[in-house]
């Protein structure tokens, strides 16, 4: 929506071919973001609150069956439908980091963000937090706990976009590449997970951004998405 | 042959005047009396019909929010994707009722239907008490309620203001603009039955009709100005009206949810929100009717009138459903198709059915017919249908649409669970409750407006036959 004035485009670009489906993204995300665990039965619900999640799907017909993966996350959109809707302004866009934030104060919870992501990316506390022994050991104190009836969703780990700024800027020096990994890229045992400043030229993930199996999910919307998904013909997984 | 059209037919100068109310007038005494009757003798049938609405709202609505306020959403079945549920349903379908009051009593007074006079405030109260019963599920449905008031534009130390970009906040102020408008709407035309009321009781009746009816004495320049407020704030509440359902419908289409963001979904939401507005008129005056004695007041005529609106608002509602539906389908969008199937033959399909055939099949069969629409039973069953088949509408459209989406993985079905359940039906037990209490304290039919009908009506010989004539009052 807005250029930031910042000149940063904080961005993710995640290669479909070399994901395997192994989650570990989803549990560094729980741990670095203090994303509760719900249970068994919540989760039948339909009430995960993975702020990234894999999607599975299926493709060919048996014995030919191939399973695809596709890890989801808020896309960060530069043109985000969450934020027009919201009434009190608690979906906003960041000038300085250049992404889509939720301000857990001001959120009221009309859930209506969460209906209008097309990438259905946003999470609901339906009840309060709980983290059982021995998860409450190891709360990230750098990230909110949210409290119940408030939206929630991935934030880029803004917490660590901030913390690389202050190394930078404590060695007295530009930020450079690398300075700033999320908590599920720093995981990915297949390094499938790339992020970094776009508006960097020298950065890996400019790189990634030129290559020709770079696509956005649902691009036809026109979001703008801040994720950028590589995806190649032959891949196979299964 | 042509001698025995008029046999066949029933030319209007051989209807019988004795049917029609305006036609068969009684003294003014009389009339206030067969309204006053009522109101004043509570029988123990009324406070145990009272006391167990009260407990409904109390065990079903109160308990069951405070309830859920204490635990979370999560006791309700909404989930990802299902965001809004059973509560947004609930909501349209009460601001759907609320139209009922600002159709029948606005737009044919501008229009001078005669028919109308004894039915105005009766629909006219529903829209307001329909109205709150609506204006509460916003409430209803937020997860922190307690920082409702983060919505209302005012100063404050942080300087963060309301986002006028946001539907919901044009909800607001469409929702509370048409709940002051209607409900000063209703007061006016009050007035003068509220000094009637005044001058024919004692005690603290007296009293209360005394502060209501604002030292009404009933003269020439107080009737003057009344029918002058009357009829700017009749124009007026017509633009409202339209506006509350248009934005209402807004909450979705603004979205870009496939099957809600739909340009046809203003004037589709407002069609079938008039559509069950009238059916539930019908649904009201006919226990009105029958409970406090107004054979007088309301008859076949009236309902015949109501059930024809009825059938054209069926008729208008089903050629929106079906733009929208074709629209859908022609376009082949692969999610639009999903959508389709999933009301077709998924798990919401028995209620799609049961919709098409509420609100399509049933009143085209039998409205048609004039014996039918002066049935007092037929029209009770037939209106109740039609609100079932019209809060199915609203379910499929709210909670259903959501449950299928672009990213198949996140496909969810969504299951209401009690407390969903058991508030939606603790406003309808409020609504009944403020309607039971009212028809104690407030002249449900505006006897002042039958009464000037009545003058104004007049049979007279021409040649051979006998014509009714209406005088204009202004």
């Amino acid at each position: 929506m807005a250029e930031s004035t910042h000149g940063n485009r904080w961005t993710m670009a995640i290669d479909l071919d070399k994901c395997t489906g192994c989650q570990a993204c989803v549990v560094a995300c729980h741990a670095e973001n203090n994303v509760p665990t719900v249970g068994p039965e919540q989760i039948n619900m339909g009430r995960a609150q993975h702020w990234l999640r894999i999607e599975r799907y299926w493709q060919g017909e048996y014995p030919d069956l191939q399973a695809r993966y596709m890890p989801v996350l808020c896309q960060q959109c530069q043109h985000a439908p969450c934020e027009p809707v919201c009434p009190v302004f608690a979906s906003v866009h960041s000038d300085a980091e250049n992404i889509n934030v939720q301000v857990y104060n001001r959120c009221i919870g009309t859930r209506y963000c969460g209906n209008n992501c097309p990438y259905l990316a946003r999470v609901y506390n339906w009840f309060e937090p709980y983290f059982p022994e021995p998860l409450n050991e190891q709360l990230n104190p750098d990230v909110t706990v949210r409290y119940r009836g408030i939206m929630e969703k991935c934030t880029f780990c803004i917490q660590r976009i901030h913390a690389g700024a202050d190394r930078a800027a404590a060695e007295g020096r530009p930020m450079q590449d690398g300075d700033v990994v999320p908590a599920c890229a720093q995981v990915c045992p297949t390094e499938a997970i790339v992020f970094g400043n776009l508006a960097d030229e020298h950065s890996r993930i400019h790189e990634f951004a030129q290559s020709k199996r770079a696509f956005s999910l649902l691009e036809d919307l026109g979001t703008e998405p801040a994720v950028i998904y590589l995806k190649g013909g032959t891949s196979h997984v299964s | 042959m042509l001698a025995e059209l008029p046999r066949k037919f029933g030319w209007p100068h051989e209807d019988n005047p004795q049917e029609r109310l305006l036609l068969d007038p009684l003294p003014q005494e009389e009339m206030n009396r067969i309204m006053l009757r009522p109101m004043f003798r509570a029988g123990p049938g009324w406070w145990l019909v009272v006391a167990l609405l009260a407990s409904v709202v109390l065990v079903c609505f109160v308990g069951a929010w405070a309830y859920m306020i204490r635990w979370g959403m999560g006791i309700a079945g909404i989930r990802r994707p299902v965001f809004w549920g059973i509560f947004i349903a609930t909501m349209v379908f009460w601001i759907g009722i609320s139209h009922s009051g600002t159709f029948v009593s606005a737009i044919l007074r501008v229009f001078n239907a005669e028919y109308r006079r004894p039915i105005t405030r009766a629909a006219e109260l529903m829209t307001s008490f329909s109205l709150i019963c609506a204006g509460m599920f916003p409430f209803i449905h937020l997860g922190r309620v307690w920082t409702a008031y983060y919505i209302i534009p005012m100063p404050n130390q942080r300087q963060i203001w309301t986002n006028f970009q946001s539907p919901l906040a044009w909800d607001l102020f469409a929702i509370t603009t048409y709940l002051i408008g209607s409900t000063l709407y209703v007061y006016l035309p009050m007035i003068p039955d509220l000094a009637m009321a005044r001058d024919h009781t004692s005690g603290w009746r007296h009293t209360l009709y005394k502060w209501l009816s604002l030292g009404w004495r009933g003269l020439e320049y107080e009737w003057h100005y009344l029918h002058k407020a009357i009829m700017i704030f009749a124009f007026a509440i017509i633009p409202v009206m339209f506006s509350v359902h248009t934005i209402v419908s807004w909450d979705f289409a603004m979205s870009m949810h496939v099957g809600w963001h739909s340009s046809i979904f203003g004037p589709y939401f407002v069609v079938g929100a008039i559509f069950s507005g009238v059916s539930a008129v019908i649904t009201v005056l006919l226990v009105v009717r029958r409970t406090m004695r107004l054979e007088y007041f309301l008859r076949p005529e009236h309902f015949d009138a109501l059930a024809k609106l009825v059938l054209i608002f069926s008729f208008s509602w089903t050629y929106f459903f079906f733009n929208d539906y074709l629209v859908e389908w022609y376009g082949g969008d692969w999610v639009g198709h999903q959508l389709l199937l999933f009301q077709a033959r998924g798990p919401i399909a028995p209620l799609w059915y049961a919709m098409l055939l509420f609100n399509i099949v049933i009143p085209w069969l039998t409205l048609w017919n004039k014996r039918i629409r002066r049935s007092p039973i037929a029209l009770f069953l037939i209106t109740i249908g039609i609100n079932v088949g019209m809060y199915l509408e609203r379910v499929i459209i709210i909670p259903g649409f959501l449950q299928r989406n672009s990213l198949p993985f996140n496909w969810g079905d969504y299951n209401p669970q009690w407390p969903e359940v058991s508030i939606a039906l603790g406003t309808m037990a409020l609504f009944i409750l403020l309607y039971t209490v009212a028809s104690k304290v407030i002249p449900l039919i505006p006897v002042w407006e039958v009464l000037e009908g009545q003058l104004s009506h007049t049979r007279r010989r021409i040649g051979r036959t006998v014509v009714t004539s209406v005088a204009e009052l202004e």
